[in-house]
This record gives structure tokens, sequence and C-alpha cells, in this order.
């Protein structure tokens, strides 16, 4: 099956702040992605990461400032089109099957041939021979398997993580690690939070760290890089 | 389109679950068998009594039955933050109210509609007759509780204390609701059976004001 061909898309944050009550999750960030970056965030908890993320997504939205979609040719819009989030929960169903979550999220995405579509997902996370399994069955990593499965069924241009690994093990780390790396070639858009991942985040071509919901520092190259990614790694 | 496609695959999913799991319907059957069994024993049987209370019960017994079947409705949203999945996958975030309500009145109609015959012999009245019309005040407030329902299902989900949240939101609001359903139910079980008009009209525009206020709204209440 040939893979739908997608948009290479960046994001542009304008001034966001986000407030919840009296409380700055994210305070005056302004940033811009360019499509094809593979971004960390690195930060403590708290810091603000999963808040972007989730803004970035179009989840959650900003008490103030703009989010906006870049396109291969630079031109904006407040659309984000095709994003795939994986969440710290799962974001799939326990009562369901492997195969019936992925169904109904490719049904629900009107994606062409689902049933093909959620076939190849299953195998490529190592899962077709418990797709008739209900995910209450699974053990965590198998759930974050499936959830990366939903994630990309839309083939998206923009992914989104939030401490992907998650559950996994060392072999779902290397094969995420794999599949990471299958992502940032083929041009998409990664922004990911990270704890402790550090086969992960050697992947990033940017790191950028939080503190306090504003940016402290962010970088591409030089000892910084390394700093950041460090403390990523702590 | 993507709307109705939507609703569709999203009121599969949430008959595929309940009828896997059975919870929400043996509760809600079980409770209400509970109460009607209770007060059939207060109330005598034969004569005026059955006719003028059985009725309001019947419907009282359904609310607080709903309340507890509509409670769940987003809160399984949140176990594994699928509600922030459906709304990244679906066009129109009214699909996830749709099917939620939809199915919601099903469940209802469905426990009603088992429960009806227990209810025509334990309060001694003949349903046999009517039984169309019955159905159809049902329909009109099955949607009256699950609309409104599913809207504040949505609200509690978020909020601390939401299992006290929920009835105290809900029960005021549908008030009217309950009044027009027993009024039309106590019609049609009367000596001579007759099917009020004003009170089917009244529930047929409840359902239709509150269906398009969750329509213009509903957005609101799944952001964070």
């Amino acid at each position: 099956m040939t893979p739908p061909s997608f948009s290479p898309t960046g994001i542009r944050f304008e001034k966001i702040d986000k407030r919840y009550g009296g409380l700055y999750a994210l305070r005056r960030v302004s940033l811009e992605i360019a499509a094809g970056e593979c971004v960390v965030f690195a930060g403590r908890n708290g810091s603000g990461k999963t808040t972007l993320l989730r803004i970035a997504a179009r989840l959650s939205r900003p008490s103030s400032g703009t989010v906006s979609f870049l396109n291969g040719s630079g031109a904006s819009g407040e659309t984000l089109p095709a994003a795939g989030f994986v969440a710290h929960a799962t974001m799939v169903y326990d009562e369901l099957t492997a195969e019936e979550n992925l169904l109904l999220f490719a049904r629900l995405q009107e994606i062409a041939e689902p049933a093909a579509r959620a076939e190849l997902l299953l195998s490529e996370v190592g899962l077709l021979e418990r797709r008739n399994s209900l995910v209450r069955t699974f053990s965590r990593g198998m759930r974050q398997r499936v959830a990366i499965a939903r994630a990309l069924l839309n083939e998206p241009a923009v992914v989104l993580f939030d401490e992907p690994a998650t559950g996994l093990d060392p072999q779902g780390v290397s094969w995420f690690v794999d599949k990471l790396r299958g992502l940032r070639d083929s041009g998409r858009t990664i922004l990911m939070s990270l704890h402790g991942e550090s086969e992960i985040s050697n992947l990033a071509t940017r790191a950028i760290r939080l503190d306090a919901g504003t940016v402290v520092a962010d970088t591409r190259t030089g000892a910084n890089f390394r700093s950041i990614l460090t403390f990523a790694n702590a | 389109m993507a709307l109705l496609s939507n609703t569709a695959v999203l009121l599969g999913k949430e008959l595929r679950t309940e009828f896997r799991s059975r919870e929400l319907l043996t509760t809600t059957l079980v409770f209400i068998l509970t109460i009607m069994i209770l007060f059939s024993f207060t109330l005598q049987s034969s004569g005026g009594d059955s006719r003028s209370v059985g009725p309001g019960l019947l419907w009282l017994a359904i609310l607080f039955a709903a309340s507890l079947m509509l409670q769940p409705g987003f809160l399984r949203e949140q176990t594994n933050d699928t509600l922030s999945a459906l709304r990244l996958a679906v066009s129109d975030p009214f699909a996830i109210f749709l099917a939620k309500l939809i199915a919601s009145a099903i469940f209802l109609l469905l426990m009603e509609i088992l429960l009806l015959p227990i209810f025509a012999i334990l309060f001694n009245v003949h349903i046999l007759g009517v039984f169309p019309q019955l159905v159809l005040v049902f329909f009109l407030g099955s949607l009256g509780i699950a609309i409104p329902g599913t809207a504040f299902s949505a609200i509690s989900a978020q909020a601390r204390m939401r299992e006290l949240l929920l009835p105290l939101l809900l029960l005021p609001l549908l008030t009217p609701v309950l009044v027009a359903s027993t009024e039309a139910t106590a019609g049609l079980l009367s000596v001579q059976p007759a099917l009020q008009g004003k009170w089917l009209g009244f529930l047929a525009g409840f359902d239709v004001v509150f269906l398009t206020a969750l329509w213009l709204f509903g957005e609101y209440l799944l952001e964070e």
C-alpha cells in the first residue's frame, strides 16, 4: 500500500499564555517550529511541556496568544491538518480490542480502507497476533503501542509525543526509536516531551527547555544542546 | 454528512461497549424493578390509586435510574483520556454528544419497554390498547432526559464532587419533563385513555430547544 502524501507543516506559537485560575502554566511563549523539525521539550514537572503540546494539538485553548500552522510555502492558517498525538494516557478504549480501537478512530477520520490501515499498523507495532484481544488485557507497554498506532492512523504531518516511552520495555524503546527515526526522516514535524529516554532524545534536531512556563533555552547545535538534552535525561 | 457518519461510528462504539459489559442496563433495570416492587406493596393494586400514583412513581424511578446511567457517559472517556482522542478524530464535536445522547435514549427506552409489562402487572393497569402511544411518550420523555443529561454529564465529568454535581444540576431542570411525561402517561392509563397533545407537544418542544442549545454550545463543554 502506498502511503498517501502529507503537507509539511510547521507551527508558530505567538505570545502564548495559559492560566489555570491565577496560576500560569505558560507565560509569553513564542516559538516557531519549522516543518520537518524534531523538537524535544525538556523541563521539570509542571514546567508547561504537556500544556504546550495540548495547545499545539488544539485540545486546549490558550488564555491569550495565537497558534498558527505553516505550510511548506510558509503561509499560515489556524487549522492544524492531520496531527497525531500520543499523550501520557493511552487515549484508547480498554473495553475494545486493539483492532476495534484502530478501526473506530480510522472510521472517524474517514481514512480510506480503514481495515487495511489498521492491519498494517498493528503489524508495525507487533500486535497483529493480539488484534482481537481486549486492550484491558494488555500490559502498559502494549497499550502504549496501540496508542502510537492510533496516533499514526492518518499519517499525520505533525506528531506530538508526550512522554512516549511510558511503559515501553527496552525492546519497545528500540522499536520506538526506529519508528521515530522513520517519521523524522520522512519530513514530519515532531514535538515531544521526554523524561529519561536518551536513545529517543538523541534523535532531536532542536532542544527547548521550559521552566515555570517560560522558554529559558532554545538551541539546535552546540554545547547547550547537550545540556538541555541532559536535563531531559535527568 | 461527516456529522452523521461520525455519529453512526460513535453510536456503534457506545452500543458495543454497553452490550459487552451490560453495566448500565443491569444497574438501572434492577434499580427501577426494586422501586416498582416496593411501591406495589404500599399501594392498593385495584382502584384509582395505581392509575393516579403509578405513572408518577414510574417516571420518578426512571429519572433516578437515568441519573445513574448518565453519570458514566463522559467519566468513562476520562479514564484513558479517550475524549481527547475523539476530539482530535471527529470533524464536528457535536457528533460525540449526539452519539452519547442517542445511546442513552436507546438504553432508557429499552429498559422502559422491558419494564412496562411488569409495571402493568404490579399496578394492575391495562397497557395493551395504548402500547404504541405509551412508547411514543416514553421515547419523547427519554430524549428529554438524555439531551440535557448528556450535556450535564460532560460538565460534571470535569468537576470536583462530580457524583453530586450531576443530579444537583439535572433534577431541577428535568422537573418539567417529568411533569409532562407523567401527565401524558397518566392520560393513557386512565379509565378513558387519551393521548394528550399538549403534553406531547411540550415534550417535543423541550427536546428541540435543548438539542439546539447543545448543538450551538456543546463544543465549549468539551474544552479544558
